[in-house]
């Protein structure tokens, strides 16, 4: 079953063209890894996705329902979240605030009327144990390491609960027990059914957790496949490398 | 005695007026230089609901409570266009226009001359005179404004304003239509400038345009951050220092005749020093 969709996507910028009439399926319960070089267009198309910035041209069918335009604030009604590949934190607000505010209440009159339940706090503690930052849930965002910083996003981007997640290059940067913590995540997450879209350089990451290979060049569909066939293929790893 | 509580009262208005404004400025991250003119629609309402049509003193304040939080929707809603930079430069141009409508509605407001004889607070029978009585007045209005403030600010409402503050469009993709936030935080400060006016006005029993001029906004900017953004304690104490600065350069000798540009000066001083040095404010918690 197809959990989302994306069909001949476009987004120039300036005369850069970025995402090139790019069509991708992803397959629900699987991880697919969105791979290709630096500027490829993996970021912008996910970017796109989640109404970063409006396409300019391209169609989404999120669980059978074909959109023509969508919002970002729409994203968890579609079931999906994300992180950002450029980690974007709530900076001066408190590591637990950051996984709170995106588990409490939605609506601007019932917001004001409401503080975090114990349920919500239940919640941020087990996914903050989780990423292995509960200890450090007063400090700020900003106060972080790196790793830790990659860590928490991904915490809350768990914390949403979605169908669909997108990960922008998780593992960039991080440590080897930081790399297990996210590789464990992915399995659970698949596990219960979730669909994942990987975007990852590393090829031992993408060969261990790819269901489903699918290479851009230059913002335009490459190749696709299972991670060894395609890895494997003297043309993808010339794509990657550059000519 | 009497002069400790007439400056008593004018820090309690401009500590109102301060925390109204840290709820958009420091919670929410929006430079928003547009409060002069609520708090004189506050002040003019008010004058002219009680003087013109006759209305007691807290109706008048709800009324022009209310009035001003109308006001506060349709400026919010222009200025949820503009980001930044753009969102300070029009909210300011809000300042400029609110003036010249106290200016030149000469029908309603009296023009250049101003409404004389603004009536003191009654409320049930009890006269609110100068002195204590007043200041015993704005002292609760104070308080009911910082428990307002510090009701929003804790909520998860607040909590969303600041992640709006910190990235307003990585927040929206987790859910939050942001600009009804926003707009819902502007109008619920708009009221509570309106509300500073309302008892300036009838503290004073005098208002001309010139008490809701830009200057009014840009010291008011000054009030929050100096005393700190996203701290409620901070625009106390940046009331409490902006009305009380003249007063001290007085009694350090200087002639009651430079003391009104020395203070200007000062500020304008002490902001550049702590935009270097402290750039959350004195008690502040968060950058812009
Ligand atoms: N906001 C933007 N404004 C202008 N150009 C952009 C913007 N975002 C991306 N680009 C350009 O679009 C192209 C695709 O960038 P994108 O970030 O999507 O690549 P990527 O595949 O994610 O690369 P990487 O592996 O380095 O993250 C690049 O040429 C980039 O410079
Ligand atoms: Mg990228």
């Amino acid at each position: 079953m197809i959990a989302l969709e994306v069909k001949k996507m476009k987004k120039n910028f300036g005369g850069v063209k970025a995402v090139d009439g790019l069509s991708l399926k992803f397959e629900k319960g699987q991880i697919t890894s969105l791979i290709g070089p630096n500027g490829a267009g993996k970021s912008t198309m996910v970017n796109l996705m989640t109404a970063m910035y409006p396409p300019d041209a391209g169609k989404m069918i999120v669980h059978g329902v074909t959109l023509e335009k969508w919002k970002s604030y729409n994203m968890p009604t579609y079931g999906v979240t994300r992180t950002f590949q450029d980690v974007r934190l709530f900076e001066q607000m408190s590591v637990l605030d950051n996984v709170l505010v995106v588990l409490t209440e939605r609506g601007v009159f019932r917001s004001l009327f409401e503080t975090h339940g114990e349920l919500h706090l239940k919640q941020a503690e087990e996914i903050l144990k989780r990423v292995d930052l509960w200890k450090k849930r007063d400090e700020k965002a900003e106060d972080l390491s790196y790793g830790q910083r990659k860590l928490l996003e991904i915490g809350r981007a768990v914390a949403m609960d979605a169908d669909i997640y997108f990960f922008d290059e998780p593992f960039a940067g991080l440590f080897k027990e930081m790399v297990k913590t996210v590789v464990s995540i992915l399995h659970e997450l698949k596990n219960n059914g979730k669909t994942i879209l990987l975007i990852e350089h590393n090829m031992d990451l993408i060969r261990e957790l790819s269901d489903h290979v699918i290479v851009v060049d230059a913002g335009k569909f490459f190749a696709e496949g299972e991670a060894s066939d395609v890895l494997a293929r003297k043309d993808v790893v010339e794509a990657y490398l550059g000519e | 005695m009497d002069y400790i509580m007439h400056l008593s009262v004018l820090v309690g208005v401009y500590a109102i007026l301060g925390l109204s404004l840290n709820l958009v400025v420091g919670y929410s991250g929006l430079l928003s230089l547009a409060h002069a003119a609520f708090y004189g629609v506050g002040a003019y309402g008010s004058a002219i609901l009680m003087k013109d049509f006759g209305f007691s003193f807290l109706s008048a304040v709800v009324l022009s409570v209310l009035i001003t939080m109308a006001v506060g929707v349709l400026i919010g809603l222009v200025l949820s266009k503009f980001d930044g930079d753009y969102y300070a430069l029009a909210s300011l141009g809000f300042s400029v226009i609110a003036f010249g409508v106290f200016l030149n509605w000469r029908d309603l407001t009296n023009g250049a001359f101003g409404i004389f004889g603004i009536p003191k607070p009654e409320i049930f029978g009890y006269k609110f005179l100068a002195g204590e009585p007043y200041a015993f007045l704005v002292l609760l209005a104070v308080i009911f404004t910082f428990l307002i403030c510090y009701f929003v600010v804790n909520s998860s409402f607040g909590r969303v304003l600041k992640a709006i503050r910190e990235d307003e469009k990585a927040l929206q993709v987790f859910g939050y239509k942001t600009t009804l936030y926003k707009l819902a935080v502007f109008v619920i400060s708009a009221g509570l400038a309106g509300f500073a006016g309302t008892l300036y006005g009838s503290y004073i029993s005098f208002i001309d345009p010139g008490g809701f001029d830009d200057l009014v906004s840009v010291n008011l900017i000054v009030v929050v951050i100096l005393g700190g953004l996203a701290s409620l304690n901070g625009s106390l104490l940046g009331a409490a220092f902006f009305v009380l600065l003249p007063e001290l350069l007085r009694f350090v000798g200087m002639p009651d005749s430079i003391t009104g540009q020395m203070r200007q000066m000062i500020y304008g001083l002490g902001l550049i020093a702590l935009m270097m040095y402290r750039p959350q404010g004195i008690l502040g918690k968060f950058r812009l």
